[in-house]
């Protein structure tokens, strides 16, 4: 049994987490089974697991994804510089290689754990499961996981977060969402970074990104942010401290995409 | 690349409907991948092709069924197809919609082979707090 949070999930008991399917057909020793489990499903239940013990603490979490480059990192210095101590807030970093980001989380006095991918593209709920068994969630309102910067396969785990952020940077092009259509579907929210910029990048429509947003079928705010702007970081300081009154009310409790791809599972006969 | 991830997930599935069952090899698996599940049929075929290797399954065939994106929309009520960048109404355009179809990422159906002349693995205990 893990000592931290009680999981009795071990390497030699993981198969048996589920049940094994429906045995029909059976004929000269070959059976067909039916089965109609998530191809991620021990993923999932490990993303379960990782959401009740953040919750058991009352923390919010929220999973950050963007392409490398679009600020991730340095939207977190400057959200820890604006709370100014006002939330507790935790740091997961996701990188393939290098301490560098979580040195710079933790130069602005915030707790940061490093996860190296290696040659992973995405964090999985099982990398997110040994770095919270490193943080005292009881110190901490929020967590942020700062996913490895990659527009693709992060979208497609379930980490035991409640809700996604996704950076579109300003000098990227409007029409990310467009060509990234899996990523920018599973957001909560749409922060344009390095708005600063728009001034001078004369080919990025705010309006547009947000329409290539609502194609998704995608409610999300769209914010533009900035972090040497403090007024353009106001609006992502409020949408962080509404979050988080939400969860502790019940009322957030995992990501729009993932609340309804969920209810889809064994649906189909 | 993480289709090597999720063809790993993906075995592990098979592999653990094998030992439930009883069987001593694998030779059919059917999943169903929706336009919107973020998985690209070529890639999650080579990468199934690396993770059922030394396994039971290591001369098992992948089935891909791929399942249309429907789309109902919440301003008139139509069920319609949409494209997997272009998520709205057919009907009337609306973009508020909700997607009933093409999210999936399911293991569908595994073809055993030489069942009952292994042991069953005996233990089905779950733990508690792990049930779907």
């Amino acid at each position: 049994m893990c000592d931290t949070c009680g999981c009795s999930i071990t390497p030699g008991n993981r198969h048996l987490v589920e049940a094994g399917g429906k045995l029909a057909n059976i004929q000269d020793g070959r059976a067909s089974v039916e089965v109609l489990t998530n191809l991620l499903a021990e993923n999932d239940a490990m993303a379960r697991h990782n959401r009740k013990h953040i919750e058991r603490h009352g923390v919010l979490a929220i999973n950050l994804m963007s392409s490398p480059g679009s600020g991730k990192t340095a939207l977190l210095e400057a959200t820890a510089d604006a709370l100014g101590g006002r939330l507790r807030i935790g740091v997961i970093e996701g990188d393939l290689a290098t301490e560098n980001d979580a040195r710079r989380i933790r130069a602005k006095g915030v707790p940061a754990i490093q996860i190296t991918t290696g040659q992973a593209c995405h964090l999985d709920a099982h990398m997110v499961h040994d770095a919270l068994h490193e943080l005292d969630l009881a110190a901490l309102d929020v967590l942020f996981i700062e996913n490895v910067g990659n527009l693709v396969c992060p979208a497609s785990f379930d980490l035991g977060h409640h809700l996604n952020v996704a950076l579109l940077s300003v000098a990227e092009g409007d029409d990310k969402p467009a060509k990234y259509p899996v990523m920018f579907r599973h957001a909560d929210l749409v922060l344009l970074s390095k708005a600063d910029l728009l001034g001078a990048i004369d080919d990025f429509d705010t309006a547009a990104a947000e329409r290539h947003v609502r194609d998704l079928a995608n409610p999300a705010p769209v914010m533009p942010v900035s972090v040497r702007r403090p007024a353009l970081l106001e609006n992502w300081i409020a949408w962080v401290e509404a979050k988080l009154t939400s969860r502790r009310m019940g009322l957030v409790q995992r990501p729009r995409v993932e609340r309804d791809a969920r209810n889809l599972v064994g649906m189909h006969p | 690349m993480h289709e090597l991830a999720i063809a790993q997930g993906l075995m592990g599935e098979v592999l653990r409907v094998a030992a439930m069952h009883g069987a001593n090899g694998v030779d059919l698996v059917v999943v169903r991948i929706g336009a919107l599940a973020g998985v690209e049929p070529g890639l999650l075929e080579r990468a199934f092709s690396v993770a059922r290797a030394g396994t039971l399954a290591s001369r098992a065939a992948l089935e891909i069924e791929h399942g249309p994106l429907v789309v109902v929309c919440s301003s008139c009520g139509a069920e319609t197809e949409a494209r997997a960048d272009r998520i709205v109404c057919g009907d009337c355009g609306d973009w508020k919609v909700r997607v009933v179809e093409g999210e999936e990422m399911l293991l569908v159906r595994v073809g055993l082979t030489g069942v009952g002349e292994a042991a069953p693995s005996e233990d089905k205990s779950e733990p508690p707090h792990l049930q779907m």
